[in-house]
């Protein structure tokens, strides 16, 4: 496959694949919250507007729906939610250290040629094209774990969550052309519960940890040391 | 005919460089609220520097004194390789874009065993950091040079950009992250903010002056004006190799005329990018520099994974 | 192991600074390479086919070997270990080569395989040239000042200049820089491992531009480290007071050899096609293939795999670089009215600018070593010694600084103890009772005839 004998709409998804790919590379190698909260609603934006062309592309109305769904949430509500979370926590001034960023940085390279070698095989049969979008969906979906091992606090982890949800969700979209209207909406009422539960875990881990530290928690451990 | 217009070509990279570094001190001013100088002030400067007596320390040895012009010259030959207004020029075959990487360490060489020369505390400073970085910059420029030969296969860069010219617009992946990768190595190379401060006047954060801080006179002017030539010449091969339209591929005047103008719309766009960038960024930490270029090296490495996984997958 | 590869390379860097300079260059020059001679051997002609796994390992074990050959021979301030480190760094740049060359090779690409195996061969005799004038000079260094420590020389460009203009062309060589010969295998290496587009594997397609990239950052170290080697040894103020009486080589026939070494290799960084095409006699004789037919070799030209693909042409180079300096240096000093005044180094106004102000080779590498911290064992102390009323005062301070390879504590330590034990063990069978001895003749005796039988 040459990247010249594709069509632009294939050219075009291509390289929303691309950009979806370097924003979970950036939110990796984020140390500071409101940034990695920020790179996450432009990740969200790179979606939305793949959701759009991919609707404009194939006439699919429906696609259209979701579009502004996905803006609304994961552009607007959910980074609005958790900044101001993170603001009210006072958070915005910690930098969280990274232990070890090149190495994984790294490690998040090679996942990527790593997911790409496992779904060699399975998707020899259909396009290149599907074979790609996936491969770079299932490293979002792999960086957005990797997120959640590398970071300590608790917001960095629904970060992450999320960003494997808009993998599932761009592979879901390229390799599917559009889903039943009720799965979708189904998806996007499922993200919206799972950030309302997580705010609410917050306020009680906060409440009885006093802090977002993912590590603290292993006070909690009732094996005695 | 064809060598007249490569030494033409030469001569214009020379001539404009001062112009480059006018206009973005310009464009810097007019963000910062300061009154500019003119466009044309490089050039007086490197005048009033030529015509001044140099004064060289008693340590110094030959090679502080011989030192300018290698690296003038290396600079030129590096800007000879590098097409700016015509492309299959008979200077772009003589060497490729390794060499050209080659002509910049080559210069480089000099610069910092100049810095040393002299024996004081800060031209080992400058020499130190300056090959600290350029080593940390090496790999991540040649992973985004790397994506871009192996799209045309070919590390020619005449060539390389006739092949983008004949593809016409093709969005690339690859070709995002490495223009990417190569703006950041640029900004490190080229000694400019948040990597260097140009304009600096404390010693302690001096990198590229910390070397040249015993040079006066026409060997000043010399330095001077091949760092601008490394500015010009970063410039015009982001704006060639990947925005390569307006680029002359016959020798008519008409053509000629056309790609200088392209060119020099190019780089005035690219000259206030910068200048924004510097104004917005703050210069930083030395020890934070080698994440600034692990950043560009990853980058440089996406853009070639893309390059294998999603264009050119079989 | 002869060629000295990370892990195993300790030897190397105890070994060869001990003998003498010119037995030193032999043994980097020469010995090194009959490890190599070995393995090619063994890999392309002994066996039928090579498999490009190997190449693989190859490729790894050399860029190991090259970062850590570099990283370890920038932190030493002996001018001797620190040029037998960086043996090991080329001999893993030609181990990279030649993996390139096995993975090219089994992929059905002989010639791509042939122009890999030219590069390693190339570099390997330009590492000869410029390794043995090098070490020449570190002995000519040493007979003129009997100090082989870098923090201690300095400004010996001025006492020393012939040495110094020879030993600085083995620099430029070394640290691959344009017009020198050790850049022109560099850039065969990248060459090659710059078609790897030619290649189906996926995964192999994304590792050998990684490592071709490490190959940059082992260019770019070298060029570091020579910086170092030859700012600190012969630019600067003397350090010390053997090198403030240093004075030039009398010995014609040191000089004139030397000079020979230098001169190759400058001759063969402009003509480097006479090299190649000898190579490539060899290439034809042991892979049955030579570079692709498409490829311009004449004295002007190199362009290893087609005219389109990339070429060099280093005498136009040359030329190009005289022009340019030539005639900016005519106009410049043209009027001699501005000839050159000379006046004391700038001192910030303090005055009392002293040697031992100037940068030292581990300052010099200070940013180096905190960036790839993990590389080294690194032991650093500052110790203030205190003193005056409050005991506040710093009258002194100490920095000692250790740095050590890890292979030591990894791999040898562990290994002696064990040899140590085991040789306890086997100490046990010694009784010195006579009749345990003719116990264990005996038993051997039985051993045999059992075997035998």
């Amino acid at each position: 496959m040459n990247i010249e004998s594709q069509d632009l709409y294939t050219q075009i998804i291509l390289s929303m694949a691309a950009l979806v790919g370097l924003t979970s590379f950036l939110m990796l190698g984020q140390g500071r919250l409101l940034r990695l909260i920020f790179v996450f609603a432009i990740q969200g934006l790179l979606l939305t507007l793949t959701t759009a062309v991919a609707a404009y592309s194939l006439g699919n109305h429906h696609l259209y729906i979701s579009a502004v769904l996905t803006l609304a949430l994961k552009v607007i509500f959910i980074p609005w939610m958790l900044r101001r979370e993170v603001l009210k926590t006072n958070m915005h001034r910690d930098v969280e250290t990274l232990a070890n960023q090149t190495a994984v940085m790294l490690g998040g390279a090679s996942l990527m040629v790593f997911s790409y070698y496992v779904l060699h095989p399975i998707v020899q049969t259909t396009s290149p094209v599907m074979l790609n979008a996936l491969a770079v969906s299932l490293s979002v979906m792999l960086l957005g774990m990797l997120l959640m091992i590398s970071h300590k606090q608790a917001i960095a982890h629904v970060v992450g969550f999320m960003s494997i949800e808009n993998g599932l969700f761009f592979a879901a979209i390229v390799a599917t052309k559009g889903m039943p209207m009720v799965v979708e909406l189904g998806i996007a009422f499922d993200v919206l519960v799972a950030a309302v539960l997580f705010g609410i875990f917050f306020f009680h881990i906060r409440s009885s940890i006093d802090s977002l530290d993912v590590d603290l928690m292993n006070k909690l451990n009732e094996v005695d040391k | 005919m064809n060598w007249l217009i490569a030494i033409l070509q030469t001569t214009l990279f020379v001539a404009l460089a001062p112009l480059l570094a006018g206009w973005l001190k310009r464009c810097k001013c007019y963000l910062q609220n300061r009154k500019a100088p003119s466009v044309l002030q490089p050039y007086r400067d490197l005048l009033k520097l030529t015509n001044k007596q140099p004064v060289v320390s008693e340590q110094a040895s030959w090679l502080f004194i011989k030192a300018p012009y290698i690296i003038f010259s290396a600079t030129i030959l590096a800007a000879s390789v590098v097409p700016l207004i015509a492309v299959d020029l008979p200077t772009s075959a003589s060497a490729d874009v390794i060499v050209m990487v080659g002509f910049f360490a080559f210069a480089r060489f000099f610069l910092a065993l100049a810095g040393l020369d002299v024996g004081t505390a800060f031209g080992g400073m400058g020499s130190s950091r300056e090959m600290t970085i350029s080593s940390l910059a090496e790999p991540a420029m040649l992973m985004a040079v790397f994506t871009i030969t192996m799209t045309a296969s070919t590390t020619n860069l005449s060539w390389a950009i006739s092949h983008v010219l004949e593809q016409g617009l093709v969005l690339r992946p690859s070709f995002v992250f490495a223009l990417f990768a190569l703006i950041l190595v640029a900004v490190a190379e080229t000694g400019r903010i948040p990597v260097d401060n140009p304009t600096t006047h404390l010693e302690l954060t001096m990198i590229h002056e910390a070397m040249i801080l015993e040079y006066s006179g026409r060997h000043l002017a010399l330095i001077e004006w091949a760092s601008q030539l490394k500015l010009m010449l970063y410039g015009v091969l982001i704006a060639n190799i990947f925005l390569p339209w307006g680029i002359a591929q016959s020798f008519t005047p008409q053509a000629l005329g056309y790609g200088l103008l392209a060119i020099i719309g190019k780089l005035a766009v690219l000259a206030i990018i910068l200048a924004i960038a510097e104004t917005l960024v703050a210069k930083m930490r030395l020890f934070r520099v080698q994440e600034y270029l692990g950043f560009a090296y990853l980058l440089g490495l996406l853009g070639m994974l893309s390059h294998i996984i999603l264009e050119a997958s079989r | 192991m002869k060629a000295g590869i990370v892990p195993i390379h300790v030897w190397l860097p105890e070994a060869h600074p001990v003998a003498p300079s010119h037995i030193s260059a032999l043994m980097s020059g020469v010995m090194l390479k009959v490890a190599l001679y070995g393995l090619i051997r063994f890999c392309f002609d002994l066996i039928d086919k090579v498999q490009w796994e190997w190449g693989v390992v190859l490729l790894i074990i050399g860029t190991v070997s090259a970062l850590g050959g570099i990283l370890y021979a920038m932190m030493q301030p002996n001018l001797k270990r620190l040029l037998a480190y960086s043996s090991v760094e080329n001999i893993g740049i030609i181990f990279m080569v030649l993996g390139l060359a096995m993975i090219f090779l089994d992929n059905g690409h002989p010639d791509l395989a042939a122009l890999g195996f030219l590069a390693a061969l190339f570099h390997a005799f330009n590492h000869a040239l410029f390794k043995n004038l090098l070490f020449l000079g570190a002995g000519m260094i040493q007979q003129q000042t009997h100090e082989l420590n870098i923090d201690m020389l300095g400004g010996l460009i001025k006492k020393m200049p012939q040495t110094s203009m020879v030993f600085l062309v083995g620099c430029m060589s070394i640290s691959s820089l344009p017009l020198f010969n050790g850049f022109v295998s560099e850039w065969l290496a990248f060459q090659t491992a710059l078609q790897v587009d030619v290649l189906d594997n996926g995964v192999l397609r994304s590792l050998i531009p990684v490592s071709a990239a490490a190959l940059a950052l082992t260019a770019a170290l070298a060029a570091a480290c020579f910086v170092k080697v030859f700012g600190l040894t012969f630019l600067g103020v003397p350090r010390s007071r053997h090198s403030e009486k240093a004075h030039e080589v009398k010995d014609k026939g040191m000089l004139a050899a030397t000079t020979l070494l230098a001169s190759l290799c400058f001759l063969v960084g402009i003509f480097p096609s006479v090299i190649i095409s000898l190579i490539n006699r060899v290439s034809s004789q042991l892979l049955a293939h030579t570079l692709p037919n498409e490829s311009v070799l004449s004295w002007l030209w190199i362009a290893p795999v087609s005219h389109e693909q990339a070429s060099y042409s280093p005498p136009l180079v040359l030329s190009g670089a005289l022009i340019a300096g030539c005639v900016c240096y005519w106009y410049l000093r043209r009027d001699p009215a501005k000839a050159i005044r000379i006046a004391p180094t700038w001192d910030c106004g303090f005055g009392g600018l002293t040697p031992r102000m100037q940068y030292t080779s581990s300052a010099f590498t200070m940013p180096i070593r905190r960036i790839f911290a993990k590389a080294w064992i690194i032991d650093e102390q500052v110790n203030k010694d205190m003193q005056g009323a409050m005991n506040q005062d710093v009258a002194a301070v100490h920095y000692a600084l250790h740095i050590q390879d890890h292979s030591w504590p990894w791999l040898y330590q562990p290994l002696e103890r064990e040899v140590n034990n085991l040789a306890k063990q086997v100490g046990r069978i010694q009784t010195g009772n006579i009749r345990t001895y003719l116990g264990y003749s005996f038993v051997t005796l039985l051993l045999l005839l059992w075997v035998i039988s």
